[in-house]
């Protein structure tokens, strides 16, 4: 779980951060604190379902459930059981 | 009547809402035609005063041109006002035509389709052209019309960083699944004035075969050794499959836009677009007008040359006085001010001085990248280019920033 947390985290601030100057962690709200919109999820919907090579339901992938890397990870991790 | 004393009371709050963020827009008022001078009435009710106009974009001085407004009469004279249809009932004229044909030939494409705007050719075109098994891959900054259209298709979404190519490449190589991919660009961004990288796009687009769209509203006229636009400036005429453009900035400046290029895809947008088949016809005298304006930049490179030496003498200028500029050797060149107050402040300086410009702030420009946005244009000659250098050099002395990095104006006005 921690290194699931780990890869997400990296994905985050490689995909959306375009300086240094925001800290994100893995508790960062996400969606409400505008550093993901909601356009954008649809890449990392797609980036981790081929990486872990899971399917992630369209009404499971909510603003809610996306809103933190921790978040992120519990869904993630409930599919790849 | 069902406008209760609540409803416009909630009205009235938000507008207050708006107003105290500082993000309420007025108009100023113009006495004159568009033109390098124009005459404003500012504040409202004050007297107009003639200020040399830096924020238009009437890139080629069109806008009031005596040539486009003689076409105008013709056309006025010969097809009438208006045609009080669609274009598919009684709305299409031989001009309408015509001027599809002109255009597709100025901009090297197949075919083209006339729209009531650019906006409605934005909000139109993607929706008409894919479905759910495809995908759409835009740059971070395209224009709000973009968004707009997108939104509207049922076509998954995806972005990339700015001009970044190699995150461009991962997102089509994530997405390589799809049954369509787009790649979808502004070629000029006309909030910073830098240009798309459409000679690397075209390859990445080849070899991931993907389409590439370009909305070419603030090149169409004067980008290029032709003024073609942004694909001849980088070595890639032919090869946009879906350009977009308007008529209401350098082109005349009048109103209207289109959708040039594949024929299928533009016939699939006369099929199937809907801000063409439910929006009324271009006006004969705006066609009228733009014929004329194609059929002047395709004999001579005259004004665009002027723009450009216009726009090099005005980035120089403006460099050697100390200011902050973005990057890049469009006529739309930014003056960093990073900070929203200051960015007003100078403004209003500027007119004070006879200098019309604007300030753009958060949430026009992302937060703490305040600054004003110079437009040059064909239209002005040396001196108007000479005293505004003066009012600007005059104001940037008065709030102490010329000679000043980003850092330095950062620490004394704040972001
Ligand atoms: C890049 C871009 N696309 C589209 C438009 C919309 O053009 P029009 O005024 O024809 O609707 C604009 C104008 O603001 C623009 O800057």
């Amino acid at each position: 779980m921690e290194n699931l947390k780990e890869v997400i985290l990296q994905y985050v601030i490689n995909e959306y951060l375009e300086d240094d100057s925001v800290e994100v962690t893995f508790e960062t709200p996400l969606l409400t604190k505008g550093i993901v919109d909601s356009f954008s999820m649809v890449s990392l919907k797609r980036f981790l379902e081929s990486k872990y090579e899971i399917q992630i339901p369209d009404d499971r992938a909510t603003p809610e459930a996306f809103d933190s890397v921790s978040k992120i990870a519990e869904l993630v991790d409930e599919f790849i059981d | 009547m069902a406008y209760s004393k609540n409803v416009r009371e909630a009205y009235q709050g938000t507008l207050a809402t708006i107003k105290d963020a500082g993000l309420f827009k007025q108009e100023r008022f113009i006495h004159s035609v568009q033109d390098a001078e124009i005459e404003v009435e500012f504040p409202a009710g004050a007297a107009p005063k003639r200020v040399i106009n830096m924020c238009a974009n009437n890139y080629l001085g069109l806008s009031s041109h005596p040539d486009v407004i003689k076409a105008a009469h013709e056309g006025l004279d010969s097809r009438g006002y208006g045609l009080s249809s669609v274009r598919f009932i009684c709305g299409t004229q031989d001009i309408h035509r015509e001027l599809e044909e002109k255009v597709s030939e100025f901009l090297g494409t197949e075919d083209t389709i006339l729209f009531p705007s650019c906006m409605d050719a934005n909000a139109g075109v993607f929706e008409a052209i894919l479905t759910a098994e495809d995908v759409m891959i835009s740059d971070r900054l395209v224009h709000a019309s973009i968004i707009d259209g997108m939104r509207l298709a049922p076509a998954i979404h995806d972005t990339f960083k700015h001009s970044n190519m190699l995150h461009l490449e991962q997102k089509l190589q994530l997405h390589s699944d799809k049954r369509i991919k787009v790649v979808i660009t502004d070629g000029v961004f006309s909030m910073d004035g830098d240009t798309a990288k459409l000679d690397e796009m075209v390859a990445l687009c080849e070899k991931y075969d993907a389409m590439l769209f370009v909305d070419e509203s603030h090149s169409s006229g004067f980008i290029g050794k032709t003024g073609r636009g942004t694909h001849e400036y980088c070595g890639v005429l032919g090869k946009i499959d879906i350009i977009t453009t308007t008529f209401g900035k350098a082109l005349g400046g009048a109103s209207g836009g289109c959708v040039s290029g594949r024929k299928e895809l533009v016939e699939m947008c006369r099929q199937k677009a809907r801000p063409y088949l439910f929006s009324n016809t271009i006006a004969p005298v705006v066609v009228s007008g733009v014929l004329s304006v194609l059929d002047t930049l395709s004999k001579s490179t005259e004004r665009r040359d002027k723009l450009e030496a216009n726009t090099a003498f005005w980035r120089k200028g403006l460099t050697e006085a100390g200011f902050v500029l973005k990057d890049g050797n469009t006529p739309i060149v930014p003056v960093m001010l990073f900070n929203a107050k200051l960015a007003q402040d100078f403004s209003r300086d500027l007119f004070d001085e006879g200098i019309y410009a604007i300030g753009f702030f958060f949430p026009v420009v992302p937060n703490g990248q305040a600054r004003i946005r110079t437009q040059i244009s064909a239209a002005h000659d040396i001196h108007h280019l000479e005293k505004a250098l003066t009012a600007f050099r005059k104001v940037g002395e008065k709030h102490g920033i010329l000679g000043k990095t980003k850092q330095e104006i950062i620490e004394k006005y704040g972001a």
